[in-house]
């Protein structure tokens, strides 16, 4: 062992306590890296995943073709669908397209899924409830989504197209 | 003191004795002293609560709170709000008078050894020639509130933070007690007015400076603070004396334990960093309060640097620390100074 005079040099001169000290001293003039929230925000992804949108397609008519590959797909059941057996329009439509948010596990396989891209997961993270019904999200609360977020949603489309 | 404001006092005592008799008088006139004192004392202890967490903020590089007023300025006055509002819940299986006596047996202390603290030259509540003394014994009461609330809880975790707090309070009083001694050696007098006139020459941190880092490292122990607040210990005894408390109760905690931390910061500016004297003779215009003021909060910030910078002692550590540490050291610098004092033929 041996009595190693530096070593006990820094013991009585508290060194590494200073330099310990030292680094906080430093950080506290370091520019803060908190976002502050409601004002400021970071930046989302085109591939983001947020709260469900139904499209509408550019005639304003649905996209959705009740084909049910959504609800076959999604690993936590979150959506219920059921065809319109009394549609009068050329394709097959849907009489009730349920998704149950609180369920929901936000994987974009629905999305994934979809092949008219009817089904997206919009940039919109900030949607809640005070009660439980808040979130169990119908066709017309869907269909809205759909057109409140059009131009958020259509830009990420757009974007991520060429990765596809 | 000036001159008008002499005359002003004067009018007042006369007019008050005049009024309700001299007896009266003295004791109104006591208790107007003692809020005039209280009140920017009790004003530094919610006012410390945000700059701690300003400071730490900062240095983990994060706002601190700054929503309530501007820069978070009316923060302790929300959260002072919201203790008052909140019940005051009383478990069942506590000792009542223990219970309840506790959290004001931690914050009285820590305000009643105010009276001795000199702010500038004749500017002291209670100029007694036994201040350090009295500041001493003052402290040690301190404990007791701890005791009290953790034997009072009837928790085991209370149980063992007052355990702690007891052992380990009675450790850093004796190695903070030695190292008050050599001060008392220098200036030779127990009354604190009297210490910092000693250190018109030289601050007494300069013949005693490890002294003084033992004093900072002992008072940063006695006053249960990070790193060494074992009593507390959130991760493994949940808050330890404090678990039981709610409302106002803990809060009073919190304010002994703030109003201690200030307390401890001015008697080291007091014993160590010449008081209200200027660090330069030239410097002698600007008036001795605020010296200290500034002194008490660099010692204030260092508290609050500390607890951002280190772990928690593990508590043989702690105990090993006191003990077998600063006890040696504080001792053997008795000894130096001694030989010096008498070598030079000062004593």
């Amino acid at each position: 062992m041996g009595l190693n005079l530096t070593a006990l040099l820094d013991t009585f001169a508290l060194r590494e306590l200073a330099s310990g000290m030292a680094v906080t001293l430093r950080h506290m003039f370091k520019p803060h890296i908190t976002v502050q929230y409601p004002e400021e925000r970071t930046p989302l992804s085109p591939r983001f995943r947020g709260e469900h949108a139904l499209r509408r397609d550019t005639n304003g008519d649905e996209r959705c073709v009740a084909c049910k590959l959504c609800e076959a797909t999604c690993p936590a059941q979150a959506i219920f669908i059921e065809i319109d057996p009394n549609s009068t329009a050329q394709k097959r439509r849907t009489r009730v397209y349920n998704i149950d948010e609180t369920k929901c596990i936000f994987c974009g396989f629905c999305q994934e899924a979809c092949p008219v891209d009817a089904i997206v997961l919009g940039p919109n993270f900030e949607f809640c409830g005070f009660r439980r019904e808040d979130l169990f999200y119908d066709k017309a609360k869907l269909l809205a989504n759909g057109e409140r977020w059009k131009k958020e949603i259509d830009a990420n489309l757009e974007a991520d197209a060429k990765y596809r | 003191m000036s001159e008008s404001l002499k005359a002003i006092l004067d009018s007042l005592h006369a007019f008050g004795t005049g009024l309700v008799g001299d007896m009266w008088w003295t004791l109104i006139w006591t208790l107007i002293k003692i809020m005039i004192l209280l009140a920017p004392v009790l004003f530094m202890v919610t006012y410390i609560t945000l700059a701690e967490r300003k400071i730490i903020g900062f240095m983990q590089v994060r706002y601190g709170p700054n929503r309530v007023g501007f820069w978070g300025i009316l923060q302790p006055l929300a959260d002072a709000a919201k203790l008052l509002f909140k019940e005051l819940l009383i478990p069942e299986k506590v000792d009542k008078s223990v219970f309840l006596l506790a959290p004001a047996l931690t914050l009285v202390p820590a305000l009643v050894a105010w009276a001795v603290i000199p702010f500038a030259p004749g500017i002291v509540l209670a100029d007694i020639n036994i201040g350090i003394l009295f500041i001493l014994a003052i402290s040690s009461m301190g404990v007791y509130g701890i005791i009290m609330a953790g034997w009072g809880s009837n928790n085991r975790f209370s149980f063992l933070g007052g355990l702690r707090s007891a052992a380990q309070m009675v450790s850093y009083e004796v190695s903070m007690g030695f190292t008050l001694i050599p001060v008392v050696m220098l200036a030779g007098s127990l009354n604190l007015t009297d210490v910092v006139n000693a250190q018109k020459g030289v601050w007494f941190v300069v013949p005693l400076l490890p002294l003084f880092v033992i004093y900072f490292v002992s008072v940063v122990a006695e006053t249960n603070r990070s790193p060494f607040d074992l009593p507390e210990a959130e991760a493994e005894l949940v808050a330890g004396f404090i678990t039981e408390y709610s409302a106002m109760a803990s809060g009073l905690f919190f304010m002994g334990e703030y109003a201690n931390m200030i307390l401890v910061s001015f008697m080291g500016s007091i014993l160590f960093l010449g008081g209200w004297l200027p660090p330069v003779g030239f410097l002698d215009f600007i008036p001795g309060i605020i010296w200290l003021g500034i002194k008490a909060s660099l010692l204030l910030f260092v508290f609050l640097w500390i607890r951002a910078t280190f772990p928690r002692y593990r508590y043989d550590q702690l105990m090993r620390l006191g003990w077998k540490v600063f006890l040696p050291i504080s001792l053997l610098w008795i000894f130096v100074i001694g030989l010096g004092m008498h070598l030079l033929g000062k004593a």
